[in-house]
């Protein structure tokens, strides 16, 4: 089962990409879709039947040398299940969805085969992305690593005729490469500490890494320090977090689709899921995981910010990505690997949902992504609305304070922020207030999206918003299918993924135990039963550390904790309702007299305009020097100098010898055995 | 007594007494309305004889003192030249009555050099070198001259009598140095003379007999008169020039330094590498410049004795083995190109100018085909067998130490792949102008087909080469 499920959607991608030719686009574009429905369909099987126990699947062994030996094995734990499903569900989505949004492309020219194209390289994305979470060792798991990129890659430079969509494939692939160098030798130096790359023996050595030190650089660093900032890079740059993230913006020349699966949904949560991967070394790396505090705290401040200004409806959704990517990497720094993972979980559904509704709404307006050209498009397309709405109330966190009932977003927003909090300390009071900020931008953002574009009256072209229309169902049934993850995924899962320890024991696999009640320390009104975990690193599919007590402690924080958020999302919806609906001028006024913020934002920082100073720039000189001098002049030069100057002078030379004259001829010869005589008599005299 | 020595001679006896009767045969009959007869009989007395050879190889053995050696390394070398011979004459045959020179004396003088050059390789005496080496001279310059009537052909006989005695007399002389200081004109005298470091008159000794040596298989810079004597010999002449007699002149060459002066191989080592050094580089740069196919060959021929040599300054049994190797497969290639120069004639001419062959494969593809394999068989590009000659006597030069000498080849083989490639590209790419009109005839063809099968079929093991020249090295080199 878990191989037919791992295998569907490479044997689409093959029979879609390679064979269409035989039957025809449109069933090419069918067997890749229903083969991933097969998938998801086993993901779902496989998920609600786990027991919690991690097994795994050898399938043949790949790699034999010296003391690194490899499988391509499944390995299936309960991470493993959570994104098997995630990745399929939206997958199968995603390819249904684009039968509507890929029918007729205008950057394709008329009678131009580009759909089966798209489909296998959807399917493909597909199978690397399972091959990354089913991976038992850390090789396969950076093939897979490789191969989304690739299909990202592929993807983002889908429209190739665009330049613009082929810089943004590029700079996607290069600025990974940074962050995959990273991880590279985050492997290596586990390989070299360990000697070996399988997950079963890495992952209990957590805690003797953290004891032993190795030579990098020339300092002398702590193991399990230095591995896990090695292997945080690569998820740096996987997930886009700050300094990495310059990429996912603009890797919106992508059609929409890929949007919401890859830079969404999937691809770029990967390292959040590398980071629990790892757990039991994390939690040995307090310096690292810090560091990931930090880090994520301030992406999510920072992307939460550049969203407030963007006008591009797509970009405004990928700072939100980006944004919420950090949360999820503060969850996984103060500890809680299971809380990043709910985020992750309950993302996936809404920010696929918006990128989605964002989809339908440029289909429906015709390929117009400028928000500031839509409006009063709630009574054309109003089944995208609902959707969006839905999806913009997860987003933003709505729900009833104090309880467990709300939208998806909410909840897993909520743990987060309450982790964060719990962690305590100087830096969890730090990620705390940069997340209760980030959330009332998040409103702030989300809310504008929608009031500026289904509210007000119509901007732009009129002929375009005249023929403005609801898209078809093969799309709006992925939205409805999304829009009631995004609603109960939060409430249906919030036991096993942001209950107490035995609960979330249960659904990991890890062993717990109960506690020892501290004396005077009541806990009597919160929960009668106090649990922690006793599991051993490598044991089940996360480890938390016996000393980390944040689950626990998120339960207990002071109520005004547990509402700021809430808070902060009403400010959010306040303020957006007065920029842009009750007083419609005062956006451009403000901008006018914050104009250096304003521009500030609007430039994102001026991010992209740093790096290229600083490096882009540099590394095309360098390239120009290598390619015009190096390369053109010393070896080009070099080698037709030889072949074109020197060689031919003394074929010349020799033709010239050769004069046809015996007493010429003679004398070579006596020179010669001269030449020989003074030779040999020298190097035997000396 | 008498007999005992005599019968290691047989093949040489037999060649001999066969060339006598049948010069007297013709001179009495038809004249030269035998030449079509003899010259068939004579490759078949040549093929008899390699058989013979092969089928009676039991050990060494000696005659006259040790004056003439028989061993596995003389046996492989007579069966080179023999067979080469043979294969030459054959194919030469219709080519040299085309062109009127189907004389009765030249298949008997082809018989007397073929004598000369196998005792030339079984020599164990200074004195029986040097019969060796003047018979097949002798016998040479009047082949190279057969065309009297020609200014070019009695040219190149000339020009190459003459530096032949020049050659002759530095091998002469260095021959008398290292007899006054050895006291013994017989190599096994020689090398316990030369035991424990040898005195510099034996030194002047060996590198004049060297340059002799040198001259004969046209190392460089003794190799100026190989392109004039190519060019103005008949082509089928010149097919023989380029195999039999370097076999033998190579296996000569391998003979004196490794059985008269195998105690100094540091002595000749240099001197070897050096010649071959000089022959690669002359070779593959001069060779640039022609425009005849024929002196094309001849600085092709400059170039591959470079290599060969390459193998023998190795100084260790698997350099005369890579040698032996190296000189089967470079003779191979030779009687199929030349097979393929034979039958180039426009208008009932004969035409050697590489531009004739400007779109050639549009005509004959099979030719264009065969004539490709051989030149990137020349050229050394795998998978041809020309690849593994050059393979193995790079391994015997890197194993051997001389990394300067292995690299310096590989850089010449790079030079030289030009001028074989560009016959390719005249053949293939070439705008096709007044092509050759002739067609060859069936034995050409069959020597041009049969060289380049042997090119690609051969690398599945070198038809066992490989373990006889192994066998034929170890009997030389102790």
């Amino acid at each position: 089962m878990e191989t037919i499920l791992l295998f569907a959607p490479l044997i689409g991608a093959l029979l879609a990409g390679f064979g269409w030719r035989w039957f025809g686009e449109q069933i090419a574009c069918i067997i890749a879709t229903s083969l991933l429905f097969l998938s998801m369909i086993l993901s779902w099987v496989i998920f609600l039947g786990f027991d919690g126990e991690t097994y795994s699947i050898s399938i043949l062994r790949w790699v034999e040398s010296g003391s690194l030996f490899t499988d391509w094995a499944i390995r299936i734990d309960r991470l493993t299940a959570i994104m098997l499903i995630v990745i399929t569900s939206v997958s199968a989505l995603v390819h249904l969805y684009s039968f509507g949004y890929m029918a007729h492309d205008e950057n394709f020219r008329e009678g131009e085969s580009y759909r089966p194209r798209f489909f296998a390289y959807l399917s493909f994305f597909t199978f690397a992305m399972l091959m990354l979470v089913t991976a038992d060792n850390l090789l396969q798991l950076f093939f897979g690593w490789e191969g989304v990129g690739v299909a990202s890659y592929l993807l983002i430079g889908f429209y190739f005729r665009k330049p613009s969509a082929g810089a943004a494939a590029m700079k996607a692939f290069i600025v990974n490469r940074v962050g995959d160098f990273g991880f590279l030798l985050g492997i290596f130096a586990l390989f070299w500490m360990t000697d070996s790359i399988q997950f079963d023996v890495i992952l209990p050595m957590g805690a003797e890494l953290a004891t032993q030190s190795f030579s990098f650089l020339g300092f002398e660093v702590n193991a399990a320090n230095t591995i896990a900032m090695l292997l945080f890079i690569g998820a740096m740059g996987k997930s886009a977090q700050l300094l990495l993230h310059t990429w996912l913006p603009d890797a919106m020349e992508g059609p929409t689709p890929v949007s919401a699966l890859i830079h969404a949904a999937t691809m770029v949560t990967a390292g959040v899921f590398l980071v629990c991967r790892m757990s039991p070394i994390m939690e040995y790396a307090p310096f690292a995981t810090n560091f990931i505090i930090i880090l994520g705290a301030l992406t999510a401040f920072f992307a939460a910010t550049v969203g407030l200004v963007q006008n591009d409806i797509k970009r405004v959704i990928a700072y939100s990505t980006c944004s919420q990517l950090g949360y999820m990497f503060v969850a996984a720094g103060v500890g809680v690997y299971s809380v990043a993972m709910f985020h992750l979980f309950t993302h996936a559904f809404f920010k696929a949902m918006l990128f989605l509704g964002a989809g339908s709404v440029i289909h429906a307006m015709h390929h117009e992504q400028d928000m500031r050209n839509y409006g009063g498009l709630r009574k054309k397309i109003p089944y995208t609305f609902a959707a969006m709405l839905i999806g913009t109330l997860a987003i933003t966190g709505v729900g009833i304070p104090l309880t467990y009932y709300g939208f998806a977003g909410f909840l897993s927003k909520d743990a987060v922020i309450e982790s964060a909090y719990a962690f305590g300390g100087g830096l969890g009071n730090y990620a705390f207030w940069m997340l209760v900020v980030a959330a009332a931008f998040t409103s702030f953002y989300s809310w504008r999206l929608m009031f500026l574009t289904f509210f007000g009256a119509p901007r732009g072209d009129h002929h375009t918003h005249d023929h403005a229309h609801e898209s078809p169902v093969v799309m709006l049934m992925p939205l409805g299918a999304l829009a009631f993850g995004a609603v109960f995924a939060g409430m249906i899962w919030i036991k096993p993924f942001f209950g107490h320890p035995d609960e979330v024991g249960k659904f990991f696999g890890v062993p717990y135990a109960e506690a020892q009640m501290e004396e005077g320390h009541d806990l009597a009104d919160e929960d009668a039963h106090h649990y922690v975990f006793t599991g051993a690193p490598g044991e089940g599919a996360i480890h938390q550390a016996p000393d980390n007590t944040v689950l626990n402690d998120a339960h207990n924080v002071p109520k005004w904790v547990k509402v700021a958020p809430f808070i902060a999302m009403l400010g959010g919806l306040l303020v957006a309702y007065i920029f842009y609906i009750a007083v419609p001028s005062l956006p451009a006024r403000w901008a006018e007299v914050n104009r250096p913020l304003y521009l500030f934002l609007l430039n994102k920082w001026y991010f992209d305009e740093i790096y290229d100073a600083v490096f882009v720039r540099p590394a095309q000189a360098l390239g120009r020097f290598f390619w015009k001098f190096g390369d053109t002049k010393i070896i080009d030069g070099g080698i037709n100098g030889l072949a074109l100057g020197i060689i031919p002078f003394l074929t010349r030379l020799a033709g010239r010898a050769q004069s046809g004259y015996v007493f010429h001829y003679a004398f070579a010869m006596v020179l010669g055995v001269v030449a020989l005589i003074t030779w040999i008599s020298l190097s035997i005299g000396g | 007594m008498i007999g005992a020595d005599l019968a290691v001679l047989i093949p040489e006896i037999v060649l001999s007494i066969y060339a006598m009767a049948g010069l007297m045969l013709a001179v009495y009959t038809t004249k030269d309305g035998m030449a079509p007869a003899l010259t068939y009989a004579t490759a078949a007395v040549f093929g008899i004889m390699a058989l013979f050879i092969a089928a009676t190889a039991n050990g060494p053995a000696q005659s006259f003192g040790g004056m003439i050696v028989v061993d596995d390394f003389a046996r492989f070398a007579k069966v080179v030249i023999l067979l080469s011979a043979a294969a030459v004459l054959i194919v030469g045959q219709e080519s040299m009555q085309k062109s009127g020179l189907g004389r009765f004396e030249y298949p008997m003088i082809v018989t007397l050099a073929v004598a000369g050059m196998m005792i030339m390789v079984s020599a164990g005496d200074l004195i029986v070198l040097y019969m060796g080496l003047e018979l097949q001279s002798l016998a040479l310059y009047v082949i190279a001259a057969l065309r009297r009537d020609s200014v070019r052909s009695t040219e190149a006989g000339l020009k190459y009598f003459v530096l032949g005695a020049l050659s002759s007399g530095l091998l002469l002389y260095g021959a008398s140095l290292v007899y006054g200081f050895a006291g013994t004109t017989l190599f096994a005298g020689i090398i316990d003379a030369s035991e424990g470091g040898m005195s510099l008159g034996m030194v002047f000794g060996l590198v004049f007999m060297a340059a002799g040596l040198a001259f004969k298989v046209s190392a460089a810079p003794f190799h100026m008169w190989t392109p004039d004597v190519y060019e103005g010999a008949p082509t089928p002449v010149t097919a023989l020039f380029a195999t039999a007699p370097k076999m033998a002149a190579m296996g000569l060459f391998a003979r004196v330094v490794h059985d008269a002066f195998g105690m100094a191989i540091a002595d000749w080592q240099q001197i070897v590498a050096a010649l071959a050094v000089f022959s690669m580089f002359v070779g593959a740069i001069a060779a640039i410049g022609q425009t005849d196919i024929k002196r094309l060959m001849a600085y092709s021929s400059i170039g591959h004795m470079g290599f060969a040599l390459m193998g023998l300054a190795a100084g260790t049994d698997q350099g005369v083995a890579a040698m032996l190797i190296y000189m089967s497969i470079y003779v191979t290639m030779n009687i199929g190109v030349f097979a393929f120069i034979m039958s180039m004639e426009k208008d009932g001419y004969a035409v050697t100018d590489i531009s004739a062959l400007n779109g050639y494969a549009s005509a004959q593809s099979g030719q264009a085909l065969a004539l490709l394999v051989l030149m990137f068989s020349l050229a050394g590009v795998p998978p041809m067998l020309g690849f593994f000659a050059k393979y193995a006597v790079l391994v015997a030069a890197v194993d051997a130490g001389l990394i300067w000498l292995a690299v310096a080849g590989v850089i010449a083989s790079v030079i030289g792949a030009f001028y074989y490639l560009r016959i390719v590209y005249f053949i293939y790419f070439g705008e096709p102008r007044e092509g050759l009109a002739g067609r060859m005839t069936v034995i050409q063809w069959g020597g041009l087909m049969a060289s380049a099968v042997i090119m690609i079929a051969g690398i599945v093991n070198l038809f066992g080469i490989d373990h006889l020249a192994a066998n034929a090295a170890q009997a030389l080199v102790r």
